[in-house]
């Protein structure tokens, strides 16, 4: 379906993620957070950006290998995004909500 | 004479060793098989040891007792695979080469991933039931602990049977019943996910379930450490939840051979490909099970499903043909309810697990995604079929390897 973040008109699932990529831009990236009353600081850039270069590359995301990536570590990564941090941080980032492994 | 070597002799790689005794021209092909242990355990007895429903007798068994004849069973540890140079080198020296590898290693818990919990309160009133000892031990403690707080835990995902916690907590509830001391019992589970289990259908079925046995759970709880000392469970938020009895599972993770060997990934578990089930490094080297980074169940069911895939293209690889895509993450599990009922679910990577009958479209005998007498009957059949069939790698009638989408409910 699509909705208005920003000023511009953008596709997401019923969870709120965006479904095309191409549409994302910092200023969506800023409205998705506000959203989630989160402000973003150059720490969470960071991240978004290490999020976006790992989906890239096809590479599964979860806490652990966030947790090792170097970046943040996990009680950092929570400071960030509270909560639930992956679901947020993937969602601010753009990119699919990581598939719970089964 | 060529060789094909298989790493690991649990349920996955036990299975191959038949299968590949039965479809290999043994004039030109030995079959090895490496595994250190003495003893073949049936690893979903574990969920029914601290319950004694089974008996450690219901669950071990000698591990040569399933090796075919005709395939060479080497009972030493293994220091490393060399993957450039074709070997497997073993902790004794000894170098043995392959022309086609086999990794079967399975995956184990790790609990010294996780701050304090392999503490001075392990085993005591922190448990896993993940292994027989964590099992055996579980017992012991339940057979007369008064009550108080039981929490059920999962440390992150994947693990091994991903149902086995939510079955644990059903269970407790029916073992705690039967002792007349439920009132004097709180179960709470806590899972890293949002909700009972990955899957929105079977997680709605599910958390039905957990209310109807006044089970609370806490989702999206990600563990930090183990308080030893305050006998509590604290995650990254700061969230805490108190325990008498903590039955947690720890991080899975594959075995410490690939990590020493270069082969696996962050939780050594082989890069492999969904479909074919050969390592996305190595053509001449294949992983079935556990071992593979498969975004499939790491469950018995699925190895099964496997092993008659990857036979077929192991057979396609030596005639050097193109290997079938065609495994679809099939997975078929019962989950034991508690009062002698249990769910069924069946279902594969795209394909989550819906109601419907199985495995006779329209007919059943056996109903998914409900509770019934009948699939508890089945759960516990599975154990005989799991000695006498699954293991020897014959085929379970009118159960295919690939999913049916007959007999289900769909959107």
């Amino acid at each position: 379906m699509e909705t208005q973040l920003a000023n511009t008109s953008v596709d997401v699932n019923e969870e709120g993620y965006l479904t095309n990529f191409a549409q994302w831009t910092p200023a969506v990236a800023e409205a998705i957070a506000n959203s989630l009353n989160i402000t973003l600081t150059p720490r969470h850039w960071d991240v978004i950006k290490y999020l976006q270069n790992e989906y890239k590359n096809d590479s599964p995301l979860s806490i652990r290998k966030i947790g090792k990536s170097g970046v943040v570590d996990i009680k950092e990564f929570y400071q960030l995004f509270p909560n639930a941090p992956l679901k947020a941080a993937t969602k601010i980032a753009g990119i699919p909500k990581p598939a719970s492994c089964i | 004479m060529k060789h094909i070597v298989i790493l690991g002799a649990g349920t996955a790689g036990t299975m191959m060793a038949n299968h590949l005794k039965h479809e290999l021209n043994l004039h030109e092909w030995d079959i090895s098989i490496i595994d250190e242990r003495k003893e073949h355990h049936y690893q979903p007895g574990y969920l029914f040891l601290p319950f004694d429903i089974y008996s450690p007798e219901d669950i071990i068994k000698s591990i040569t007792e399933f090796i075919p004849k005709g395939v060479n069973f080497i009972n030493e540890s293994i220091d490393k695979v060399v993957a450039e140079n074709n070997t497997v080198l073993l902790t004794n020296g000894t170098a043995i080469p392959y022309d086609i590898l086999i990794i079967a290693t399975g995956a184990k818990i790790a609990p010294e991933e996780t701050t304090g919990m392999k503490g001075a309160e392990w085993h005591r009133s922190v448990f896993d039931f993940y292994t027989f000892e964590g099992a055996l031990a579980l017992r012991n403690k339940l057979r007369d602990w008064t009550g108080g707080n039981l929490v059920v835990h999962i440390t992150e995902m994947p693990i091994k049977c991903p149902v086995a916690p939510l079955e644990f907590a059903f269970l407790a509830d029916s073992y705690f019943k039967h002792k007349n001391m439920r009132d004097k019992v709180n179960i709470t589970f806590v899972t890293p996910l949002s909700g009972a289990f990955t899957k929105p259908k079977s997680t709605e079925a599910l958390q039905h379930l957990l209310d109807e046995k006044h089970i609370s759970i806490v989702s999206d709880f990600a563990i930090q450490e183990v308080d030893n000392e305050n006998k509590k469970i604290i995650d990254y938020s700061g969230k805490e939840v108190p325990f008498d009895v903590l039955v947690t599972v720890p991080t899975n993770k594959g075995d410490a051979v690939m990590e020493r060997s270069g082969l696996g990934d962050e939780l050594n578990y082989v890069p492999t490909n969904r479909a074919t089930l050969q390592s996305k490094e190595h053509e001449n080297i294949f992983v079935i099970g556990d071992a593979s980074n498969i975004p499939a169940s790491k469950a018995g069911s699925v190895a099964h499903f496997e092993a008659e895939i990857l036979t077929e293209n192991i057979l396609h690889y030596i005639k050097g043909e193109p290997l079938k895509e065609e495994f679809d993450g099939h997975a078929n599990c019962f989950i034991e309810t508690g009062n002698g009922k249990a769910l069924l679910i069946d279902f594969n990577y795209t394909h989550e697990p819906v109601e419907g009958t199985f495995p006779f479209p329209g007919v059943g005998p056996l109903r998914l995604l409900k509770e019934s007498r009948m699939n508890h009957m089945g759960k516990l059949a599975f154990r005989w079929i799991y000695w006498n069939m699954l293991l020897k790698g014959t085929h379970i009638p009118f159960v295919s390897a690939t999913m049916q989408e007959s007999g289900k409910h769909f959107d």
